[in-house]
């Protein structure tokens, strides 16, 4: 039988708060002589190595985090091959996430039985969701697996701030997918995210509410995950670079019918034939979106108006005289100056000259200035 | 190589498109599909290089019911038992796809045009980019196995992505030898057929016969077709 020696913790370096933290909890490791050579007397030696990472997205998929951490381009390699018969330096390698370590030390003290009985028949034990976004509580929580997505969101994260309707919750990264509403009461667990064109993922919430539009919400998420591409396999490449192109062009009113379903295609293509975990799961966004939000690309494609009021060129704001005081705040602000109106007069709002920056919008007290 | 010599004689069954058929379990599917004569589409694939498996063209549907999947041929290992389907809806439908995204990057490449007769792809329906590189990786690896110079390799990301040498500098490990023109296959022969306001050349195709599609399997996608190749006049 062969042992382990050393173990690395990679770690994105742009989390300086977790370097720190994993840095301090190795040294105190150390002191106590439960890591380094002969670990409390059992000839066992064993240590761990941080390992910081160079700024990449696709590092945490597990075939392209060991090519990272043997100084090669974190890029993915096909996985045919398991990772328990050769992963790093082609050596038989085990590899999990610190948060899976964490529930082992739990598992060995209080036993198998205990930890599965928490979570749901196929998903045991618990989860830590970072839960961000539209939501009065922000932060980590850890919840047991099987728990519904209205008891995160509305109970321990205390629902949307100012009386906004809630819209969707985006789960797992940015290459998860967004959940409506009418899915509130889906146990969370691994196999039901994913049923429902999601996935658990990185473990993040992010919650949007009724001003979030939800085509600029895919176009934003692929364009980051384009990114991100290592750019190695052609599917994940090629697609998400036009995919980013079609949801920039139907949030600045270029689109047409025909997109969605080029759209599916090139989603349904990606979901199969990518090398990696990053390019099979990229089109989640603009998938999900699509299939609970499609009244909304329909709207912006065919009636060219953004539902929620986001994408600049599909809205035009207009003063409306009944709330309108004739402050004069938003005619001060204007950078374009398109308002126009005297003192405690109703303003007008000239569509030729506004720059649809917004500025009066936020700037006006009385609710008088509206998106259309 | 070692590793295939000690397991040769004992061959494994595969079933390739309902047909059992024996295969040397040292083989990629990729080289058991081409021993047995099928002939898919691959465009990063070389026999002399190591696979790489990024073109993604050279997918298969291996599995059946709700576990099939595609994987890329090139680098899926022979297993025994494996039920491989080469040409399923699936499998032809994502090679159209991958294509289509590749011809619109490149519609200048004489081979994609030529697969895509091959492929019966008829239309294509993003912008041309008329970029001059696919990123498929073949000339890096020449360099650095068949050169052993390690001129060129790839920098950036994503869609930033692109081959150069170290530090966009001439490199001194470049020997000139060609290596990697030879093997490219986006800037050998061009192609822009007769009608160059489409992305897709379909000179192949307004010939009559149709070469690819007439003769199944034995195409004449490998020789020049004559109506691609532009006339000197034709050249601003």
């Amino acid at each position: 039988m062969k042992k382990a020696s050393l173990s690395s913790v990679y770690v994105r370096n742009e989390y300086p708060l977790a370097v720190k933290n994993i840095t301090i909890a190795i040294q105190q490791a150390r002191e106590l002589g439960i890591l380094g050579d002969d670990i409390l007397g059992s000839w066992f030696d064993f240590d761990v190595r941080i390992n910081r990472g160079g700024g990449t997205f696709v590092c945490g998929e597990s075939t392209a985090l060991m090519a990272s951490l043997e100084g090669k381009p974190g890029e993915p390699r096909a996985k045919y091959i398991h990772t328990s018969e050769k992963g790093l330096w082609d050596k038989p390698s085990n590899l999990n996430n610190v948060e899976t370590w964490a529930n082992v030390p739990l598992i060995i003290n209080k036993g198998s039985a205990w930890f599965s009985s928490i979570g749901t028949d196929s998903s045991k034990g618990t989860k830590v969701f970072s839960l961000v976004g539209k939501i009065n509580n922000t932060g980590l929580v850890e919840v047991p697996m099987g728990i519904t997505l209205r008891e995160i969101i509305f109970d321990i994260g205390g629902g949307i701030p100012g009386g906004r309707a809630f819209k969707a919750v985006q789960t797992g990264g940015p290459s998860g997918g967004c959940i409506p509403e009418s899915l509130l009461n889906l146990p969370v667990d691994y196999e039901r995210l994913t049923e429902v064109g999601s996935m658990m993922g990185s473990g993040g919430m992010i919650v949007m509410d009724e001003d979030n539009c939800m085509v600029d919400i895919a176009r934003y998420y692929i364009n980051f995950l384009q990114e991100e591409s290592c750019g190695k396999c052609v599917p994940c490449r090629e697609g998400l670079f036009r995919l980013g192109e079609i949801l920039t062009d139907i949030t600045k009113g270029r689109g047409r019918m025909e997109d969605i379903p080029l759209i599916e295609d090139i989603s349904g293509m990606m979901k199969d034939a990518s090398l990696c975990g990053l390019g099979t799961t990229a089109p989640n966004p603009v998938m999900s979106t699509l299939n609970y939000f499609r009244d909304e690309y329909i709207a912006h494609i065919r009636d060219g108006k953004c539902p929620a009021g986001v994408c600049r060129e599909l809205i035009t704001f207009i003063i409306d005289a009944d709330n309108c005081t004739g402050c004069g705040v938003c005619l001060k602000n204007c950078p374009s100056g398109a308002i126009t109106g005297e003192k405690k007069q109703v303003h007008v709002l000239d569509a030729k000259k506004c720059t649809k920056c917004g500025i009066c919008y936020d700037s006006c007290r009385f609710d008088a200035v509206k998106k259309e | 190589m070692s590793e295939k010599n000690i397991q040769r004689g004992e061959m494994v069954t595969i079933t390739l498109n309902g047909a059992q058929v024996k295969a040397d379990p040292g083989w990629s599917l990729l080289e058991a599909i081409r021993f047995y004569g099928l002939t898919i589409p691959t465009l990063c694939y070389d026999e002399g290089l190591t696979p790489y498996g990024g073109c993604r063209l050279c997918v298969v549907e291996i599995g059946s019911g709700k576990r099939a999947k595609l994987v890329a041929s090139c680098v899926h290992p022979v297993k025994e038992g494996l039920e491989v389907r080469t040409h399923s809806n699936r499998v032809l439908k994502t090679r159209k796809m991958i294509l289509e995204l590749l011809i619109a990057r490149c519609p200048g490449s004489k081979k994609l045009q030529d697969m895509a007769s091959l492929l019966e792809l008829k239309e294509v329906r993003f912008r041309p980019l008329n970029d001059d590189c696919i990123l498929c990786g073949l000339c890096v690896r020449m360099c650095e196995e068949q050169m052993a110079a390690k001129a060129i390799g790839f920098a950036g990301r994503g869609g930033d992505r692109y081959i150069t040498t170290p530090f966009d500098l001439t490199s001194e490990e470049c020997r000139k030898c060609g290596a990697c023109m030879y093997i490219c296959p986006a800037c050998e022969l061009r192609c822009q057929g007769p009608d160059a306001e489409t992305t897709l050349c379909s000179g192949c195709i307004n010939t009559e016969p149709v070469c690819a599609s007439n003769f199944d399997d034995a195409m004449c996608f490998m020789v020049p077709c004559l109506s691609c190749v532009k006339k000197p006049e034709d050249v601003k």
